[in-house]
């Protein structure tokens, strides 16, 4: 099954200026957005009835540090009736904070937490944006790729 | 009156307690503060983080099957199920298919770990609510079941059963026999399970109307597995996107109505029936032939080979002590374990170990929704709703 790939073909014939990028691997199709366009596009995926993207599989993060946007979010998406998985990423800057979708999906709320508890990204909006693996008083982001495998 | 500790400043009748993380009815390292006025519960807020063991950093300074030992201590209820959906990720990645024996191994692994673990769910959820004779059934059956998973890999929990590209080692025909003796005599014993229980009116009253979470909420909030079929979304992994060969077997995928603890149960019931029925088709259609795929440089060559092969024995040291190299890529992919929809997502830049391993676990997503279930309801009901969504907090911490 190509997993997204018409999607990203209807993602680009409506919002083409919200895409950054696509790309696939074994079948399984990505669409990178601007972070300003995120909450827009996922509205409508999730309200379209073509769409019908109704369940957020996961929210995380990964650390590029070497490239200049150092950070990408990255969503999977599902919808039940149709039986699409497609996948979202949103590069992002040191520091820049990403809007919240934690008003689209419910599920978006702990992991969006625990995105910010692991690499230390903010979401815009998130009603309650506490650290939720590590404790309150913990300085450090532990995913991110500056943070020592092994402590010597 | 005294001022006695954790009255709310603005109302003195809502108090404040603290509920775990070490309480035998939270099923693990689960803390939950609850405000309570008098019986009823105000507020829940969750506290995760207790059995956090950073899997996911760990996995950055792993080989791919170096990893395998710590998907057993994800839920390790049913390392069975997690060894296999971490083996079926990373050879999707690696674009590997595996042999039909071993796809029925796998198969007969996914739904012992079901059984398993429903019967640990049921007889400590019947517990909570003070039914205590339904966890000597249970447990003596499950005492069986892991005496079987002893037998097969040499450890009861710490299972690590799957290889990247196959099984540990082949499914004896000994052990088929003993595990068709608990096949057949399964039916019988969820039976007696069930008398004790479904119509059981103290039962009833515990479970029926508590706890509900409708359609839209549960997917709102990701659930997944038994808790989100109860509330009457009829979705399974093992449906929608069959692996391990699950396409081939015939098995229904119960569902609720109400999306109350009862329907969890019941839904629960039927599963451990429809894994019975699964066992015993996989039992009936289990293949000779390999168990594990005939490439050395991703799977062990067998040890004979070894002894007498420099070629093999090379490949053995290079598998060992460095891994093998994995393809750059990215993929997803899920399988349906005995809490609902495990995920693991693999990016990989080439090179023996993934660049970032993320695991979707169920169980994080349905303990999401306490609040949801318990604000409103009373404080005993707590933990029946604690119970009915079987979290493992291993996995919800990872």
């Amino acid at each position: 099954m190509a997993d997204g790939e018409q999607t990203i073909e209807k993602i680009r014939e409506r919002f083409g200026d919200a895409v950054v990028g696509q790309g696939s691997y074994r079948d399984q199709h990505w669409v990178e957005l601007k972070a300003e366009k995120l909450v827009e596009v996922c509205t409508w995926l999730r309200d379209d009835p073509a769409m019908n993207f109704d369940y957020l599989i996961d929210a995380t993060a990964v650390h590029w540090p070497e490239r200049d946007l150092a950070f990408e979010m990255v969503y999977h998406l599902c919808s039940y009736a149709r039986n699409d998985v497609l996948r979202i990423k949103v590069a992002l800057a040191d520091g820049q904070a990403v809007p919240t979708l934690s008003g689209l999906w419910k599920a978006a709320d702990w992991n969006e937490r625990e995105t910010f508890d692991m690499f230390g990204i903010r979401f815009d909006g998130h009603p309650d944006l506490r650290r939720i693996l590590m404790h309150d008083e913990y300085t450090d982001y532990p995913l991110r790729k500056e943070f020592p495998l092994y402590r010597g | 009156m005294e001022q006695t500790f954790n009255r709310h400043p603005d109302n003195p009748d809502i108090v404040t307690i603290n509920m775990g993380p070490s309480h035998p009815a939270t099923h693990g390292v689960l803390q939950l503060v609850l405000q309570l006025d008098g019986e009823r519960v105000v507020s829940c807020v969750p506290h995760l983080g207790y059995l956090h063991r950073g899997m996911e950093k760990i996995a950055e300074n792993r080989s791919y099957l170096q990893f395998i030992p710590y998907t057993d201590r994800m839920d390790y209820l049913s390392p069975l199920a997690a060894n296999v959906g971490f083996a079926l990720a990373v050879e999707e990645l690696l674009g590997v298919k595996v042999p039909p024996r071993c796809e029925v191994s796998r198969v007969i692994c996914c739904e012992l770990a079901r059984l398993g673990s429903h019967q640990l769910w049921l007889g400590t959820h019947a517990l909570d609510l003070g039914a205590a004779t339904v966890f000597f059934h249970t447990f003596k059956d499950r005492e069986w079941h892991y005496d079987l998973i002893e037998d097969l890999c040499g450890a009861r929990l710490t299972t690590s059963f799957a290889r990247i590209g196959g099984m540990r080692h082949d499914m004896e025909a000994d052990w088929l026999g003993r595990l068709r003796e608990f096949v057949d005599a399964m039916p019988k014993r969820i039976d007696e399970y069930e008398a004790l229980l479904t119509g059981n009116t103290i039962w009833l009253q515990r479970t029926q109307g508590v706890g509900k979470i409708g359609p839209e909420d549960a997917i709102a909030y990701g659930m997944t597995g038994p808790v989100l079929r109860a509330a009457g979304v009829e979705h399974d992994v093992r449906k929608t996107r069959p692996y391990s060969g699950y396409e081939n077997y015939e098995f229904e995928i119960p569902s609720g109505t109400e999306g109350d603890i009862y329907d969890r149960y019941l839904v629960r019931m039927e599963e451990m029936r429809q894994s019975v029925r699964i066992l015993d088709q996989a039992l009936r259609n289990l293949p000779d032939g390999p168990y594990h795929i005939d490439d050395p440089k991703i799977y062990l060559p067998p040890k004979a080979r070894v002894l007498q092969g420099m070629e093999e024995l090379i490949h053995q040291f290079m598998v060992v002590t460095e891994g093998f190299d994995c393809p750059a890529g990215e993929v997803y992919h899920s399988t349906e374990v005995p809490k609902g929809e495990l995920g693991f997502y693999i990016v990989s830049t080439g090179g023996v170990s993934p660049y970032r391993l993320r695991i979707r676990s169920p169980s994080f997503n349905n303990v999401a929704t306490l609040p949801h279930l318990v604000e409103g309801g009373l404080i005993a009901d707590v933990i029946a709703n604690i119970a009915s969504l079987d979290p493992v907090m291993g996995e919800v911490d990872r």
